[in-house]
């Protein structure tokens, strides 16, 4: 899909558009700046700036979550947030870091929404409740569900921050008891980026808005919607600690000799062997360290289900992810879907020797696990 | 006159919470608040292995990241009688020091400021005079004029596109916006900084616990080895890093938050009579240094204070009866009738919503109207948070803690009455600040002493396998995370999680009435705070923000006669 700054029409454009003369685009920048308490020397500075190319406008919606994407977002070192909210994006709606509350809040939503109808990106953070009506979360209100569905109607692409708003997370597990939904299984007619983890890496989520902006186009997704460049390769395979995997070094218990000499944490349960994600390439807070690095095994965070796939300390014995796939088909068709409407999005594409290479990876992981336990 | 307005959600916090108030006379006579969203995790980790707990619960809140993973590991070795070694306590003590600094930092600069600072305003400074404030302030060496007229031209650049992102429909121009354009200019100019450096100090998190935000943690200890002889464990190279963030971090508090604080604190000093509430603290006392069983060695002290008498300070005990929780107002059922508390040991986690069907305009407060349990401390409410944990300090007698407290009064030249406020809460998580960053030096030191005299030992492994474990145990876990006191009561039985739950600082602050008819905080607190101008309601989110809620709220307004109507659009048309 193009993301083109050139194609979306400036505020100038569009009032000529609607009938209206350049007088009156005069007036309206005098509006505006009064609204926004400026000096009138300043009215021609922002019609100038209105004639010209706006920066991308996002909303930033929050469900059911814990804030911790928008926390990690904000930990990005390349480029740091505040490159990224001046000069890259509008982020318009964001209940963490928006100066205006209630009202005025939702009044800067909706003027995006309509000012920038089909063109705005939709970044949600959190899950849905579908239990009881959409009674467990509401804002302004509305349930989470109805929020959802009106800011998706005009989205030119969603991006589901988090594992939340990709898998379910924490509060899909069992027993969900708010039917926590993720937002691909409510919205299916838009491309939806999946970026899961809990969080995600904030470097991770900066890439996936800075390649939005740069190349002007959505990333290239795998099968189950994420980006290739972030999730193409598992934990375990990045993992500096590989060779004491392959060689049968493993630390046997938390603080041994094995784990002060950096052995493998397999055997405490690591789940970097069925884990996707840069944890072991980009790593964490601008690559200081990634779990595995600072002790502690992975728990799988940036897989679906990845809270019933425990106990985290327990040795994994099987290698889930694969049975996902009716899931990565149904995201094949939305991508369809939308390149049929001339939009120009990379396809998500099937890699059938890739595939055979993993299974392989697998059956040889298996195999190697088996000489472990005997 | 009435006013009425619907405020919905208020913003610059974590979560969801909404908050109805009554407003007469440009004032608030009556509030109520409520939490609008549900997750179920305490249900969620039933069943569940101890062990893994602390990493459901840390999930609970991913701003306050780790403090519910602490109150949960902290929990589960009560329960099992663990004592960890004396590395991991430090080890806890330095990541939970440098959330303060981080957490506190970042609710200064872009959580609270905002409600203070006019970032459009900034555009009219002169930025050799804001150099000239800042250099008398401080030695920050990033004062120059010349550094904010670059900062105040990128702003002009931003403002003049016409898109103001995240600062459309602020507050600008309020007549509740007092600073002068030099001191907006530097307050503008250090969100910016804040916002670069909070990255930084995070990273301490990342060498002990792999990243952050949800740092690893673990029974037992922590699992981050020490090794100051190979490159598979914490070693020179990775302690001097945290060494160097801290340093950092505390330069960052000292030159930059301390300094800006008092500046933009002495604008507001009007704010030391505004916000007060009942007048009950609570702290259950932090930063362990002998082992969480020795209440005496925690820097911040534990106990209860009552009607602002800081003569007497009262014990908290989290294993008697003393605090329980009620569900009378909340949107949950106890299985033996709604009316009487529950010691959180018993505590009942089941969801009963009960409030109108969204889309809705009104709550019905009358009957149930939160997602939030009401907490008390011997059928008390409590405030709990930075300004708690000073006064309980100061009523201990801590002479850090007094002589902290005092030379801020001091600085601002006001009354020791003007802590009780929204202005004394702000001002507290400062000086807290201050405190905590000075302390965790000295944990930083005391972990390096340790591996020099040879003890590299990380965590307590010898109760790890469930077979040790007896049959049923219960524990808890306590703390003073950032926002306030928190605890965590588990059950164990046959190795499983039988019970859990979680009274965060927020259930304590943000919940609804109890079966009294008392107001907890913020409701409390919101009475008597004036509204200038309702369809912009700048003071309650002023009075909402100096508790850095944990919750989103939406703030609605009744007339005097609680006849709500609907949105902020109609105010005009509903005046008088």
């Amino acid at each position: 899909m193009s993301i083109n700054n050139e194609q979306r029409k400036t505020y100038y454009e569009s009032i000529i558009k609607n009938g209206y003369n350049r007088r009156d685009f005069m007036k309206f920048t005098t509006y505006m700046a009064a609204f926004m308490g400026l000096e009138s020397t300043m009215v021609g500075q922002i019609a100038k700036s209105l004639e010209n190319t706006p920066r991308l406008p996002v909303i930033w919606e929050h469900y059911q979550e814990c804030t911790c994407c928008s926390e990690s977002f904000i930990r990005s070192d390349h480029p740091i947030v505040a490159d990224i909210i001046l000069d890259r994006i509008s982020l318009d709606y964001t209940l963490t870091l928006m100066a205006a509350s209630g009202h005025q809040a939702e009044a800067a939503k909706q003027e995006t929404m309509n000012k920038y109808k089909g063109e705005y990106i939709l970044c949600v953070e959190g899950s849905i409740p579908l239990g009881d009506d959409g009674n467990y979360c509401c804002i302004a209100g509305k349930s989470a569900k109805e929020s959802f569905l009106e800011a998706a109607e005009g989205a030119k692409a969603i991006i589901a921050w988090g594992s939340c708003a990709s898998n379910g997370c924490i509060q899909a597990a069992k027993p969900n008891p708010t039917e926590a939904t993720p937002i691909h299984k409510i919205v299916k007619n838009k491309p939806i980026i999946r970026v899961p983890g809990c969080p995600p890496i904030g470097e991770v989520m900066a890439g996936i808005i800075v390649h939005v902006v740069a190349f002007g186009r959505l990333p290239e997704l795998d099968r189950l919607g994420r980006p290739k460049a972030f999730y193409a390769k598992r934990v375990h395979d990045s993992c500096y600690r590989r060779p004491y995997y392959d060689a049968g070094l493993f630390a046997e218990t938390f603080d041994d000799h094995n784990a002060k000499e950096g052995y493998c944490l397999y055997k405490l349960g690591c789940k970097g062997p069925m884990t996707y994600n840069s944890c072991g390439t980009i790593k964490w807070n601008n690559g200081v360290s990634y779990p595995i690095q600072s002790g502690h095994g992975c728990i799988g965070c940036s897989e679906a289900n990845f809270w019933d796939n425990g106990p985290f300390y327990e040795r994994a014995t099987k290698v889930p992810g694969l049975e996902e796939e009716g899931l990565a088909d149904d995201i094949g068709k939305v991508a369809a879907g939308v390149l049929a409407g001339g939009l120009a999005v990379h396809a998500v594409a099937a890699n059938i020797s890739k595939r055979k290479e993993l299974m392989s990876r697998i059956r040889r992981g298996k195999s190697n696990e088996k000489n472990i336990d005997s | 006159m009435a006013n009425r307005i619907v405020v919905d959600p208020v913003t610059r916090i974590e979560g969801h919470l909404r908050i109805e108030a009554e407003i007469k006379d440009g004032k608030i006579v009556d509030a109520y608040s409520s939490s609008t969203m549900v997750r179920g995790i305490e249900q969620i980790v039933k069943g569940r292995d101890p062990r893994d707990v602390w990493a459901f619960v840390q999930r609970t809140c991913g701003v306050c990241t780790t403090v519910h993973a602490l109150a949960s590991v902290r929990a589960v070795e009560d329960a099992l009688d663990i004592a960890i070694p004396a590395n991991a306590e430090m080890v806890r003590n330095i990541m939970e020091g440098s959330l303060y600094m981080h957490d506190h930092v970042v609710h200064f600069y872009h959580l609270h400021a905002l409600d203070w600072v006019d970032v459009v305003n900034c555009l009219k400074a002169d930025p050799k005079k804001t150099s000239e404030i800042a250099q008398s302030i401080s030695s920050w060496p990033k004062s120059s004029p010349g550094y904010f007229s670059d900062v105040q031209r990128r702003i002009q650049k931003f403002v003049e596109s016409g898109q103001l992102g995240i600062f459309a429909n602020g507050y600008w121009g309020h007549p509740q916006m007092k600073l002068p354009a030099e001191v907006n200019l530097l307050g503008v100019a250090h969100y910016l900084e804040a916002l670069e450096w909070q990255k930084e100090i995070v990273k301490i998190h990342t060498i002990f616990g792999g990243k952050n935000p949800h740092p690893n943690y673990l029974v037992g200890g922590m699992a981050c080895a020490i090794n100051s002889e190979s490159p598979g464990g914490l070693n020179a190279e990775r302690l001097a890093m945290v060494g160097k963030l801290l340093k950092e971090g505390k330069q960052f508090v000292e030159q930059v938050y301390i300094p800006d604080l008092l500046a933009i604190a002495s604008f507001y000093k009007d704010w030391g009579a505004i916000g007060k509430g009942f007048g009950n603290y609570m702290s259950y006392g932090d930063f362990p240094t002998n082992g969480y069983a020795d209440l005496s060695s925690f820097k911040f002290p534990q106990g209860v204070i009552l009607d602002r008498d800081l003569s007497k300070v009262h014990d908290v005990d989290h294993r008697n009866g003393d605090i329980e929780e009620f569900v009378n107002n909340s949107w949950y059922n106890y299985s033996d009738g709604d009316d009487k508390g529950k010691h959180p040991w018993d505590g009942e986690t089941n969801i009963n919503y009960s409030g109108p069907k969204p889309p809705y305009d009104f709550l019905n407060v009358e009957e149930k109207y939160s997602f939030i349990k009401t907490p008390r401390w011997k059928g008390l409410p409590m405030e709990v948070g930075p300004l708690a944990r000073l006064l309980v300090g100061y009523g201990r007698g801590n002479k850090e803690i007094q002589d902290a407290v005092n030379g801020a009064l001091t600085h601002l030249d006001v009354p020791v009455d003007a802590l009780f406020s929204t202005l004394g809460r702000t001002a507290a998580r400062g000086i807290e600040t201050q405190l905590v960053a000075n302390w965790t030096m000295g944990f930083y030191d005391t972990l390096m002493n340790n591996i020099k005299n040879g003890d590299e030992r990380m965590a307590n492994m010898n109760s790890w396998e469930p077979k040790t474990w007896p049959a049923e145990a219960k524990g808890v876990g306590f703390m003073e995370a950032p926002r306030g006191a928190l605890a965590h009561w588990i059950r164990i039985k046959d190795g499983k999680t039988a019970n859990y739950q979680q009274v965060v600082p927020s259930t304590w602050n943000a919940s609804p009435r109890d079966p009294k008819g008392q107001r907890s905080a913020y409701e409390s607190t919101l009475i008597g705070t004036p509204v200038a101008d309702p369809e912009l309601p700048l003071e309650i989110i002023r009075t909402i923000h100096s508790f850095d809620p944990c919750i989103a709220c939406a703030v609605h307004l009744y007339d005097e006669h609680g006849n709500h109507i609907s949105q902020v659009q109609n105010i005009a048309s509903c005046e008088r």
